[in-house]
């Protein structure tokens, strides 16, 4: 109805999206198309050349970024499976245990993270570490990343099972299940796209955190964002532009991964 | 927000008596970990400060004094309000609150309009702004340092063009600051003023058309009022986070841009360090992120309750 | 003497103030297809799922072949539900999903395959022993989980309405079918319906319950022939409900005066007192007779043709309407709109109810 369109429409708008997503995806652009600059300034275009990418991978900062990938990748995979482990057990409480003592505390608990600053997590964790005399360096990043990948598991574990009405459950125990079983039988399947997209999200929280890990890291060690961080305070070289354009491209990857994964359990159903 | 919660009706849920045991190892990682850490800044804040780094266990107010204060060499003159950090926590107010005002003021239409699509560009339009967000927001800061800087991308075109005849000094300015902060933090002000408009009935457009209203009359009478909640949420989501952001003010701001993030990275650097001091900055920032936090989730409280 | 399947004593059920059942005792036999009918909200569902275990009682015992279960979780209850919504595990096929119970309670699977094939026959669905659930259409969803609650061979099976998805033809032809099984295994069946003419086809004896109360046990005929009270009088096919003055009840008999003045006998339900109370009078009981004629008098209303029958309304003095129901016949007198017509009917035909 053209009436209706009319409503809805404002003169300007549709400009200002295209602005907001051109202001948005500028930038990005701009440096994954200047990471195949093939000039040595990087402010004079050369031609197309990947030689910046030979450059990440077999060049003179090779190793430490190397290292530093390595280091990002593993964190992020442990983190993210405690974390996803943990958010999977505490949805099944929030949503599937009735009521108990504790519960909207525990709720109000599993927000936290993503309520305080990060500046201040940052903070408080590495005033914790030192007062308990913990060595700064992996195992620290390892604990702060799986604090706050926590809440980033629960939204899609927690939402998938929000879909998984009670009776399946029901059924299983009409049928002499143990709740152990139907736990394991009956739910967790039910739930895997879920736990897998809870999964990815945590993953990729963890491999992108600059802050948090920059201050509980201490000195002998490096993630990708730190090296980064580190490199670019240098001065922006164009093997950062390299660097930079792969880890945003993983980036993209896995969080599209984890939205259709999450959707491809609706669609079964 | 993770703000699922169960609906169950039955008496009987299935595994019933089993919640605090399956909460157990979020209680333990929390609240050992954040909660406790967090108790322990606060604990710190009131400590003396190590040379090197570090605390003395000797309870201080020194931390929160040289924040506010300025005194004497020797303690003993009457205290004269230090204004340095109070203007420091003062302009990264300013800079967070004009970044919020540019998130509103380009992500206000943003939201509307992905809304008012109809059938799979809906989703289409949504993920298109969402995927930024979801790139690192080191690299995204990197690649906005990288195209405003004098000799970038964006000054090149512009001086190609013809347009300007020197380039534009955009880089470590206030606004770069903003412009990164609004860079970062754009999509938590589109997605909330998003989920409102989707709750816009239209029908209200057309009682305020039939009645004679313009446009324009509609969209501050009749739409803003019952979008409000999703702008001030999409306001809070920006503003919060861009209080205490770090790499925005340090990589675009340099060092004439202080903000409250860098002052507290700069208390844990090295020697020059000042760890309670750092310690009490971040409480003094904690503290009022949850005033305004606990304000918002009143609010909220009042509006679902009417 | 028939064992007793399910005794349920003075049971009530509780959900913080709300009572969902009130003080309901019942006797369910062993062997015998029992059906709880009512309109829906009324508790029976509630009743059912505190048999299966689902619910918690809050006062009361359920007993279970002697046993006492109350205090039994589910899933140690020897007793399988077939759930309104199937619940059909979605990621098992049909043959995993129907072996599912047998492997919990720790049958190996030689035995549980052939227990399959065994149910799968019965319900007559081999062929599709392995499909997934989406795979199926609703009728055989509804086999599948049939099946895969009679596996087990428990000692009582559940059903939470389980046609109520099903078309009209589907239903019909269901029903014969579940009541064939009940009769081949002989396993006590409880079923749930909202649906009196399902109630009235397939069950032993119905329990009609209303607000969390049961109203009335018994037989269809009983149920039909024999109401105890307005509800189920009304809830079960049609009746008219003629107010009327009972002067005396004795001996199962209740004299009252009809509105328009005449003295009428009738049986009384166990119960009944004197004083104002109403009757039972089914529509096809009544027959129309010449005005002045017969005990009660009024003005016809309206006539509605149902093919098989003529409704006619008639309006008595005070204003009640009562239906006759006159078979559609050649050479059938259909009085006219205005026109007064008397009403006639037999003293076992109507009924005083318990108030």
């Amino acid at each position: 109805m053209a009436n209706k369109l009319d409503l809805r429409r404002f003169p300007g708008f549709l400009a200002v999206t295209y602005l907001c997503l051109f202001l948005l995806y500028a930038p990005l652009i701009v440096v994954m198309v200047y990471s195949f600059n093939d000039s040595n300034s990087i402010t004079n275009w050369g031609g197309l050349s990947l030689r910046w990418y030979g450059e990440v991978f077999w060049g003179a900062e090779a190793a430490k970024f190397k290292a530093a990938a390595i280091n990002s990748i593993t964190i992020a995979t442990m983190a993210a499976i405690s974390a996803t482990t943990i958010a999977t057990l505490a949805a099944t409480a929030m949503l599937k245990a009735g009521k108990f003592r504790g519960k909207s505390f525990g709720f109000a608990l599993i927000n936290l993270p993503l309520m305080v600053p990060e500046i201040v997590t940052a903070v408080a964790t590495l005033i914790f570490f030192s007062a308990i005399g913990f060595t700064t360096g992996y195992f620290t990043i390892l604990i702060a990343h799986i604090v706050f990948c926590v809440p980033f598991a629960y939204l899609p574990i927690a939402a998938r099972m929000q879909g998984i009405e009670d009776v399946y459950e029901q059924a299983a125990l009409d049928l002499y299940a143990t709740r152990f079983q139907a736990f394991k039988l009956i739910l967790l399947p039910l739930m895997t796209p879920g736990i897998i997209s809870g999964f990815l999200l945590a993953f990729i929280i963890s491999l992108d955190d600059f802050i948090i890990t920059n201050f509980v890291k201490g000195a002998g060690i490096e993630t990708l964002p730190t090296a980064i961080f580190g490199s670019v305070k240098q001065g922006i070289k164009p093997n950062i532009m390299a660097i930079s354009t792969l880890l945003l491209l993983v980036s993209v990857v896995f969080v599209t991964l984890s939205y259709l994964v999450g959707r491809m359990g609706q669609n079964k159903k | 927000m993770a703000g699922l919660v169960s609906k169950s009706t039955s008496n009987t849920s299935t595994y019933a008596g089993l919640g605090p045991l399956l909460m157990l190892p979020s209680w333990v990682l929390i609240g050992f970990f954040l909660v406790l850490p967090v108790g322990m800044m606060l604990i710190y804040s009131f400590l003396t400060k190590e040379f090197r780094g570090g605390v003395i266990w000797e309870f201080s107010l020194a931390a929160y004094d040289q924040f506010f204060f300025d005194r004497g060499l020797f303690g003993d003159d009457p205290p004269v309000i230090e204004w340095t950090y109070i203007k420091i926590f003062w302009r990264s107010t300013w800079q967070a609150a004009v970044a919020t005002f540019f998130c509103l003021l380009i992500g206000f239409p943003t939201a509307w309009f992905i809304a008012t699509r109809t059938g799979p560009n809906k989703s289409i339009w949504l993920f298109l702004i969402t995927i930024p967000y979801w790139v690192n927001l080191l690299i995204r800061t990197i690649s906005m340092k990288f195209l405003i800087r004098d000799t970038g991308p964006l000054n090149e075109w512009l001086l190609s063009l013809g347009v300007i005849s020197e380039p534009i000094h955009i880089i470590n300015t206030n606004f770069a600051v903003q412009l990164g902060l609004f860079y970062s933090y754009l999509p938590f002000m589109v997605l909330p003023i998003y989920a409102s408009v989707e709750r816009y009935n239209f029908s209200f457009s057309e009682a305020a058309a039939d009645l004679y209203a313009s446009r324009w009359t509609t969209l501050t009478k009749v739409i803003l009022p019952f979008v409000k909640p999703g702008i001030i949420a999409g306001c809070i989501l920006v503003f919060v986070p861009s209080l205490g952001a770090f790499l925005a003010p340090d990589l675009l701001g340099g060092a004439k841009n202080f903000m409250i993030g860098s002052l507290i990275e700069e208390q844990f650097k090295g020697n020059a360090g000042n760890w309670p001091f750092g310690a009490a900055i971040s409480m003094i920032l904690l503290s009022i992120v949850l005033v305004v936090l606990t304000y918002y989730a009143r609010q909220q409280g009042k509006e679902e309750a009417r | 003497m028939t064992e007793i399947a399910i005794n349920i004593q003075n049971m009530t059920k509780r959900y913080g103030s709300f009572v969902a059942l009130k003080n309901v005792s019942l006797s369910i036999k062993d062997n015998e297809f029992f059906t709880l009918l009512g309109p829906s909200g009324c508790g029976k569902t509630t009743l059912l799922r505190t048999i299966a275990g689902f619910e918690n009682i809050s006062e009361g015992a359920i007993k279970l072949y002697g046993e006492d279960i109350a205090e039994l979780p589910p899933n140690k209850r020897p007793v399988n539900t077939v759930f309104q919504q199937y619940a059909l595990f979605p990621h098992m096929d049909v043959t995993t999903n129907v072996m599912f119970g047998l492997l919990q309670l720790g049958q190996d699977r030689a035995t549980a395959s052939a227990r399959v094939t065994e149910v799968l026959d019965l319900v007559q669905l081999t062929q599709f022993a392995n499909r997934l659930p989406s795979q199926l259409s609703g009728g055989q969803q509804q086999r599948v989980a049939l099946a895969r609650a009679l596996a087990p061979k428990p000692k009582v099976l559940l059903l939470d309405e389980p046609l109520s998805a099903l078309d009209l033809k589907l239903r019909q032809a269901v029903r014969q079918e579940l009541q064939q099984i009940q009769q081949e295994t002989g396993i006590t069946f409880v079923f749930v319906t909202h649906d009196q003419e399902e109630a009235l086809t397939m069950s032993d004896r119905i329990a009609v319950i209303a607000d969390g109360v049961v109203q009335q046990v018994g037989s269809a005929r009983d149920i039909y022939e024999a109401p105890l009270n307005k509800f189920v009088a009304d809830f079960i096919g049609e009746t008219n409900l003629i107010d009327v003055v009972v002067t005396d009840v004795s001996q199962g008999n209740a004299t009252c005066i009809l509105p328009g003045g005449e003295k009428f006998t009738c049986p009384a339900a166990a119960g009944a007192v004197a004083g104002s109370g109403h009757l039972s009078v089914r529509p096809e009981r009544v027959t129309l007779t010449k005005p002045g004629k017969g005990l009660l008098q009024g003005i016809t209303t309206r006539q509605v043709y149902l093919g098989t029958d003529m409704h006619v309304d008639v309006r008595l003095d005070d204003g009640e309407i009562i239906t006759v129901r006159v078979q559609n016949s050649e050479g059938m007198i259909i009085p006219e709109t205005g026109a007064i017509a008397g009403l006639e009917f037999e003293t076992g035909a109507a009924r005083l109810l318990v108030d």
